[in-house]
């Protein structure tokens, strides 16, 4: 049905060097691989939503020129895609949404009943029920995308990409979806299913291509053996040597968990764990399992049950502040909304909410520009000047400036980085990884969140595994350099392997 | 300091844009009355400025309301919030002043009544301005809404007030304060101008210094541009909000005391009004700095002022047409400046 080679960069960041994927008519073909791995930029290339570099691309035996494709000839040559979050408007009926861009008139004026009766038949023909005079902004996420689906069929998709599609659907959601793929397949739709969960891709997909950093790295003709595709998701080298000592085993706890949950649709489920000074210890994890409120609650920016104790000392309950004066760094996930005030100076975002540098009412300038050079002087941060304004910095640098200010706080106890290189080039990578070393080294308990699993292989003395807001798995000292230590976290992560 | 991040040079661009398509509108607008704009213009600066001392005073009465006003707009803006409750503000701090200024006995010195009606003018500016920043962090209702409603029920509470308690014998004109409750007038030949212009000018002095000298400056900043930051570095959001609007109140009932102290010594229905509003307008126009708001709330005053020293030559509200079209000026004028000044970069 399809076959496609692609390249794709964007500015600093090459997302796809030649990546492949051919489909067979008729089949449901996945495309797996972990975070970043350039799964969806393919998918919306192949859907017109998207530009390539280069490559080629053939839809049914005809060469697609790349340089011309788009939406509108894409929707030509029946390809729909639906993504991962929606493309409908909220505010418009699902038929509304249907004829949007073709409205039918009667009379010249517009008439929707037709298509409104085409639709609801559709999906009961497809096992579907869909409601299409609902507002779409009323619909549940998994009775919307229902909706795009049965929409994209309508208009006559013969190959459909679903991508993600499960991601926000409930458990019995997804059994109901991967059952209705198999039933299109069979009817003749060829449909590309990106996922990284492995369990859905055994039981709905006929053939599985594995990306991983923008690579085509494996295709396999069967979805049986889940292990083998793991392996080619996370990559099968081995781990480099975390740089410092495991503490010994006299070490005092820094950061202790005790049964903490978050409220919001069991983001996170009764977490118990424990970071002795000085240690490392990386969470993996999909993006989405809960890693983001595990932060949210150490810090004290989320609402959670349970107790979360410092060097000893009970936190829970505490504001923020409390929590950063005891002795918490937190390097948030997102270092553009919540790490840094962007339209700040570089000095600012370094002392920002740091009263032992500014003083407590009065700024002392002297000892900010004091700080601010030696942080921009120990981190390497460009431009090397403290009133460059944030904004206009490079992702790396900004990071950076984060950095700075969370991992030279006097008497730190416990560290929570989360995902600190996302999208840093590889010289800042290493100066934050020596950061992190260096904070765990001067005795802090040092907890890093990373989609990235090479990283944490890299820097942790101990992974755990989150999947749906629990820990699922754990390796640590020698198990962690075992040659089958990735594939195992690996599993974990997709869910194919069951709760260590 | 984080105020400085903003484009100085952009931020003149964009006023320096507004004020021609002001000066160009207004011209257009004295060609459709029938007169000569070059004439008119003339006519308001001379008058104005050079040979009617009564004008100019005027000026200065008019922008000390504003200047305060417009810190008001520009201190909440700076936590996030929109403040448009200044009338309400300012009506509490008149109406709180004068019943404090007509209360006190006859003979009491300077040195207690004029502290004393101050505070009282901030105090009472500060409670609806608490109000407002209470009900927007605890109950999350909209800044906007609440101040609005607030301006709608100051203004009735003060009306009501006055005929119930204050107006004499058929006027609306209250009980005058005690001599000792009155600023000092600056002369001028007669006008406004008071001594509450000194009070104006070091609240500027003040913002400015806690924008960004202190640490209280810095949160505040931080709240107004990204409340995540602000929150994961342990700064309390809702407490910096709540502290910007009882700020943001202070500085607008102080405006009082340029009406009740300084020029009419009591309590007179309408007094004050208008210059809440137009107190967004200066904070607009001054691009929220404390020092361009003093450079804006001249120009307000200016054109009021000029306004009515011309007022043989053109209607009067050819000219307060005028200070709407300044603000829409300066409004759309931002924009362009942006582009422009990425275009030149």
């Amino acid at each position: 049905m399809i076959s496609v080679e692609l390249d794709k960069s964007y500015p600093n960041c090459r997302v796809l060097t030649g990546a492949k994927l051919e489909v067979a008519p008729g089949t449901v073909h996945a495309l797996v691989g972990e975070n970043g791995a350039g799964k969806s930029t393919l998918v919306k290339i192949v859907a017109g939503i998207l530009p390539a570099d280069r490559g080629t691309l053939t839809i049914g035996g005809a060469n697609i020129p790349l340089a011309s494709w788009d939406r509108r000839l894409a929707r030509r040559a029946h390809v729909s895609i639906v993504q991962q979050h929606g493309a409908f408007a909220g505010s418009l009926s699902v038929v509304e949404n249907a004829v949007l861009g073709a409205e039918p008139t009667k009379h010249g004026v517009l008439d929707l009943k037709p298509t409104a009766t085409a639709l609801a038949a559709l999906g009961d023909k497809l096992g579907l029920a869909i409601d299409p005079w609902a507002r779409v902004d009323r619909l549940s996420l998994g009775a919307a995308q229902r909706a795009e689906i049965v929409t994209a069929l309508h208009v006559g998709a013969k190959l459909l990409i679903l991508d993600e599609p499960t991601a926000v659907l409930a458990p019995v959601e997804v059994e109901g979806l991967l059952k209705m793929m198999k039933g299109l397949a069979q009817a003749g739709t060829t449909i590309v299913f990106v996922t990284h969960k492995l369990d859905e891709v055994r039981a709905a997909a006929h053939a599985v291509t594995v990306l991983r950093a923008g690579k085509t790295v494996a295709t396999f003709e069967r979805s049986e053996d889940t292990a083998a595709i793991a392996r080619a998701m996370v990559g099968g080298e081995l781990p480099g040597q975390s740089s410092i000592a495991e503490p010994g085993g006299d070490a005092k706890i820094a950061l202790a968990l005790r049964g903490v949950s978050v409220a919001a649709e069991g983001a996170l489920a009764s977490i118990d764990m424990e970071v002795r000074a000085g240690e490392l210890v990386g969470v993996a994890g999909v993006d989405g399992n809960g890693q983001r409120e595990l932060a949210l609650a150490i810090a004290g920016l989320v609402a959670h049950t349970g107790t979360i104790s410092l060097a000893g000392r009970d936190l829970s309950g505490r504001t923020p502040r409390e929590r950063l004066a005891a002795g918490l760094a937190h390097v948030p996930e997102d270092r553009q909304h919540g790490g840094l005030v962007l339209d700040a100076s570089i000095a600012d975002n370094l002392t920002l909410g740091r009263a032992d540098i500014t003083g407590r009412f009065r700024i002392d300038r002297g000892a900010v520009a004091k700080f601010a050079d030696a942080r921009i002087a120990e981190l390497d941060i460009r431009p090397a000047s403290r009133d460059a304004i944030a904004r206009s910095l490079s992702g790396g640098n900004q990071q950076k400036i984060v950095i700075g200010r969370e991992l030279s706080r006097p008497n730190l106890a416990a560290v929570i980085a989360a995902q600190p290189t996302r999208g840093v080039d590889l010289g800042a990578v290493a100066r934050i990884h020596g950061q992190l070393r260096a904070a765990a080294k001067g005795g802090a308990g040092v907890l890093v969140i990373s989609a990235d699993l090479d990283e944490l292989l890299a820097l942790c003395h101990r992974v755990v595994v989150m999947l749906r807001g629990k820990i699922v798995g754990e390796r640590a000292g020698a198990a962690l350099r075992e040659q089958g230590a990735r594939a195992a976290l690996g599993e974990w992560m997709t869910g194919t392997r069951g709760a260590a | 300091m984080i105020a400085s991040s903003r484009d100085p040079n952009r931020e003149a661009l964009a006023v320096a844009i507004a004020l021609l398509a002001s000066l160009a509108i207004g011209s257009a607008l004295m060609l459709v009355a029938g007169k000569a704009p070059g004439h008119v213009w003339w006519l308001m600066v001379q008058r104005t400025l050079f040979t009617d001392a009564y004008s100019l005073g005027q000026v200065f009465y008019k922008a000390t309301a504003l200047v305060l006003t417009g810190l008001s707009v520009s201190i909440a803006l700076d936590a996030g919030l929109f403040n448009i409750g200044g009338e309400g503000m300012v009506i509490a701090g008149v109406v709180a002043c004068a019943v404090t200024g007509a209360a006190l006995p006859q003979g009491t010195p300077s040195i207690i009544a004029i502290p004393l009606c101050i505070v009282v003018s901030a105090v009472a500016g500060a409670a609806i301005g608490a109000l407002i920043g209470v009900m927007r962090v605890w109950r999350g209702a909209h800044e906007v809404i609440t101040s609005i409603m607030l301006n709608a029920i100051v203004a009735g509470v003060a009306l009501w007030i006055g005929n119930e308690l204050l107006f004499q014998n058929g006027t609306t004109t209250g009980p005058p304060i005690a001599p000792g409750a009155e600023l000092p007038q600056l002369g001028f030949g007669g006008s406004s101008a008071n001594l509450s212009v000194v009070l104006a000018l070091a609240a500027v002095v003040a913002l400015w210094w806690l924008r960004s000298r202190t640490t209280w400056g810095q949160a505040l900043l931080a709240v107004g541009r990204d409340p995540a930051a602000a929150r994961a570095t342990g700064i309390s959001v809702g407490r910096v909000q709540i502290y910007a609007m009882i700020a943001a109140g202070a500085l607008a009932g102080l405006a009082a005391t340029n009406f009740v102290m300084g020029h009419k010594h009591a309590f007179e229905e309408g007094l004050g009004r208008g210059v809440g509003f137009l107190g967004i307008s200066a904070a607009l126009l001054g691009r929220m700095n404390p020092f361009g708001i003093v450079a804006a709330s001249l120009l307000l005053g200016f054109l009021s002022s000029g306004g009515l020293a011309v007022a043989q030559e053109v209607p009067k509200e050819l000219t307060e047409m005028l200070q709407g079209v300044v603000v829409l000026a300066v409004a759309s004028a931002g924009p362009i400046a942006r582009r422009y000044g990425k275009a030149s970069s």
